[in-house]
């Protein structure tokens, strides 16, 4: 594995919140990526982190664009790169509802365009920058702004959304692995083509837990088989390790569950909800990777 | 060279002739066959652009976006829905500076489906800051994209271009078209913000309520600006090329009392209008407003004017007498005609002539006749 | 100014009859402008287009009320549509048809496109080609001439028989 490199394309001022996993998330993502990059940003968190113009965090171009736009807008940068014969990494950087919902459509039709780009969905399941509404991504259970009885439904599958445009590669990954992270950020701008990372970003504010323990609550997703890290390349499953030993030996769901004040009090129903979807994600990747279906 | 072609085609020629880097657009009656043309000039190699085939207008516009930021020329077009479905991005394109062109085929909005020529669409477009030019020919169609170019990327305007043509009376009329050698008409893009690796900026970050206003003063200071490069451009394209055009083109206007302001095709028929009258001894005459945006001025002092809108703001009025009363303390006859495709015939201008009622509004064909 | 309107069903090519003609008329030095009047029509409905010719650049978009010729595509649609309306006093009606009909005093030519194209073997998906043969009849006529309309063809389309099958029109022609 390749050492990641000590240059820093997000400086010390950003205004993200304490203990955000967004800031963390976009800073092994612009080391892998390096310099010749430019991010476009749809309205999310990192909208706001970058800090107030003419001032800005961030140390490579970033494009912010509208919430619905950010493949659309990504599709025209690779096509004028391309038509400018320039190699420049063009990497969408969205949160989950400029993902799942609002921006799906310009999503499915830069993938199934074979769009030369990268889409990083980080994904603190809500709607973080406008203070916690729902998104498509909340997981059932899920207290929010607008589901103050905890979310109904289930959390929408957005991987398998995404694996049905069958993409040369596509993977999660959580900041908790921040090395995981960084080679898989690698990987995917080695290839041409769409490719997808989608990353789990725990939010204290929004999850309600204290702001110290952000790692340690990623790495808890990962440990209960609440998160599952993996790659597909070019349609081939491989279950990565961390995951692989929480399936062999998982830490009880509840352990993540606790320090989140979302979850507090959830219904024997939707704890139900949240492990069949955890079981059913876990049996289908061991299917895939063993190459059952 | 003398050919024939719809205003669909001329529009496309003139694209082709532009060359942009990156052509972004999605389908929608009647603009599908400037999207057609365009695809079949890149498959045929005849024109060197990246065409994205985007899934939605609001992607088109976000892609042309996207390309244009990074200093290359990008083009569009669109229609009615289309244009309404992407206005999020429509204001998007003007406040990030961009100077993307688009072509819009004037169509009327639903319910109930309409495909035909209404100019509401693009009225509706009209605070985005966009500059927006209306053709009354397929000749003009084929002008004003080429120019749209030039004055879209030129350095004291850099905002986007809105090329407006009637729905079918122009997309779909075949008419003589006269193609020129474009030469170095349009000089080589230059966007002084483009993007750039090496130094790297933040492009609409959060930006606090004094910058916000300083921003959008520029975009007013650019939108006046532009009055200065549009007559500039229209004098090179009449020297280059022969074919003269103003912000307003005039028809019998010296002398006349009575004068007609209209646009797009309306502004054509109402010339002939003109003549009947004149034959009659009425003495009238016609004013075609050919730019929305920079809104024109128009020397309306002591006439009677007849405004005919083929377009509404509902609880206000026709958007052009509203803006004549408004900039030219005109007292106007306003006419609404024309509406998702009515039939609006020189005779009926010259109707609206003789019978006019002026500060009165009336709607063609839904009040008794005058 | 000279106007013709063109009566047809959807996808027998009165579109393309019509700009075939403005672009003879604009061969032969004119101003000529065509304009097919799209409704919600589907393939094989009645459907109408413009042709309108002039020595000055035309200025006039609206439909044409008073035709100075009519040209009946398929005589079929008779049955459903008044070509005749609004007729100018003098004007001409041309009619795919072995013969002449009464039209109501109009002078009326025909010409049998239908049996001309089967003839030059000019069928695409089962139609006989009308619109390029027409170019014939209405050169013969004296709306353009014959050598505009073979340069409109040629410029439109590739296929030599289609300049075959306006030539036949054109000597085939009934008064």
């Amino acid at each position: 594995m390749t050492d990641i490199p000590r240059e820093e394309y997000i400086l010390k001022c950003t205004s993200a919140c304490a203990g955000c996993s967004d800031s963390l998330t976009l800073r092994y993502v612009l080391k892998a990526a390096g310099p010749e990059t430019v991010l476009v940003v749809p309205a999310c968190c990192t909208s706001v982190i970058q800090g107030i113009y003419p001032n800005t965090a961030m140390n490579i171009p970033v494009y912010n664009v509208a919430f619905a736009a950010a493949a659309a807008c990504a599709s025209g940068m690779s096509a004028a790169f391309q038509a400018a014969g320039r190699k420049t990494n063009v990497i969408v950087y969205a949160g989950d509802g400029g993902t799942v919902d609002i921006g799906i459509q310009a999503l499915s039709g830069a993938f199934e365009r074979g769009t030369d780009f990268l889409y990083i969905c980080y994904d603190n399941e809500a709607y973080g920058n406008t203070g916690m509404q729902r998104s498509g991504a909340t997981p059932a259970g899920a207290r929010t702004t607008t589901t103050p009885g905890g979310k109904a439904q289930t959390k929408k599958d957005l991987d398998a959304i995404v694996a049905a445009h069958n993409p040369p590669y596509m993977a999660t990954a959580c900041a908790s692995y921040p090395k995981d992270l960084f080679s898989k950020v690698q990987k995917a701008l080695s290839i041409r083509g769409p490719k997808f990372i989608h990353v789990l970003s725990p939010c204290p504010p929004g999850w309600r837990y204290s702001s110290e323990k952000s790692v340690e609550m990623g790495k808890l997703a990962v440990r209960s088989g609440m998160w599952i890290l993996y790659e597909r390349e070019f349609g081939k499953v491989t279950i990565n390790r961390p995951s692989k030993a929480a399936m062999i030996r998982p830490v009880p769901i509840e352990e993540y569950l606790e320090p989140q004040g979302r979850f507090k009090g959830i219904s024997p129903e939707a704890l139900a909800m949240l492990r069949s979807v955890a079981e059913r994600n876990a049996e289908r990747l061991k299917r895939e990777e063993e190459g059952i279906c | 060279m003398l050919t024939v072609a719809t205003g669909n085609k001329a529009v496309a020629t003139a694209v082709k002739q532009a060359c942009p880097s990156v052509v972004a657009a999605y389908p929608i009656t009647p603009q599908t066959e400037i999207v057609e043309q365009i695809a079949e000039f890149v498959t045929s190699g005849e024109l060197k652009s990246q065409y994205i085939p985007v899934e939605s207008e609001h992607s088109a516009m976000a892609a042309c976006i996207g390309a244009s930021v990074t200093g290359v020329r990008t083009f569009t077009a669109t229609s009615s829905h289309g244009l309404h479905y992407m206005h999020e991005m429509v204001n998007w394109a003007a406040g990030a500076r961009l100077p993307i062109v688009m072509a819009n085929v004037n169509r009327a909005l639903g319910p109930g489906w309409n495909i035909w020529a209404e100019h509401t669409d693009a009225f509706q477009e009209r605070d985005t800051g966009w500059l927006q030019v209306y053709v009354g020919s397929v000749q003009e169609a084929y002008d004003a994209t080429l120019m749209a170019f030039r004055i879209a990327e030129h350095e004291s305007v850099l905002l986007p271009v809105m090329v407006n043509l009637d729905g079918f009376l122009l997309s779909h009329s075949m008419h003589p078209l006269q193609t020129v050698e474009i030469g170095d008409f349009i000089p080589p893009i230059r966007l002084p913000h483009a993007i750039d690796t090496a130094h790297p900026m933040g492009y609409g970050t959060l930006t606090g309520p004094d910058q916000y206003f300083r921003l959008r003063w520029d975009i007013e200071r650019s939108m006046r600006d532009s009055v200065g490069v549009i007559r500039e451009t229209e004098r090179e394209f009449a020297k280059r090329f022969g074919r003269r055009y103003d912000a307003v083109e005039e028809y019998r206007c010296e002398d006349a009392e009575v004068v007609v302001v209209a646009m797009g095709t309306l502004g054509k028929e109402a010339e002939v209008a003109v003549d009947l009258l004149r034959e009659e001894g009425v003495p009238a005459g016609s004013m075609r407003i050919r730019w929305l945006r920079p809104f024109p001025r128009l020397d309306l002092s002591g006439r009677d004017v007849v405004a005919i809108d083929r377009d509404y703001s509902f609880g206000f009025g026709g958007v052009i007498a509203r803006s004549l009363a408004a900039t030219e303390g005109a007292k106007p006859f306003s006419v609404i005609a024309g509406l998702g495709g009515q039939e609006v015939t020189y005779d009926d201008i010259a109707g609206f002539v003789r019978s006019r009622r002026p500060g009165e509004e009336y709607w063609f064909g839904v009040m008794p006749d005058v | 100014m000279y106007e013709v309107r063109i009566h047809s069903r959807g996808g027998q090519g009165g579109v393309t009859a019509a700009r075939l003609l403005a672009l003879a008329a604009i061969r032969d030095g004119k101003y000529a402008t065509a304009c097919p009047f799209y409704g919600a029509e589907r393939r094989g409905a009645p459907v109408v287009s413009y042709v309108r010719i002039d020595d000055r650049p035309i200025r006039v978009y609206s439909q044409i009320r008073h035709p100075d010729l009519v040209l009946v595509l398929d005589p079929s649609v008779m049955d459903v549509v008044d070509v005749l309306s609004g007729m100018k006093p003098g004007g001409r009606v041309l009619m795919n048809a072995g013969e002449p009909r009464e039209m109501k005093g109009f002078p009326t030519c025909a010409v049998d496109l239908t049996g001309i194209a089967l003839r030059e073997n000019l069928v695409v998906a089962g139609s006989p080609i009308l619109n390029t043969p027409v170019l014939g009849a209405l050169a013969k006529m004296g709306v353009i001439t014959l050598e505009s309309a073979k340069m409109a063809i040629q410029e439109m389309f590739s296929d030599m028989r289609n300049v075959a099958a306006a030539e036949a029109a054109y000597r085939e022609l009934v008064a």
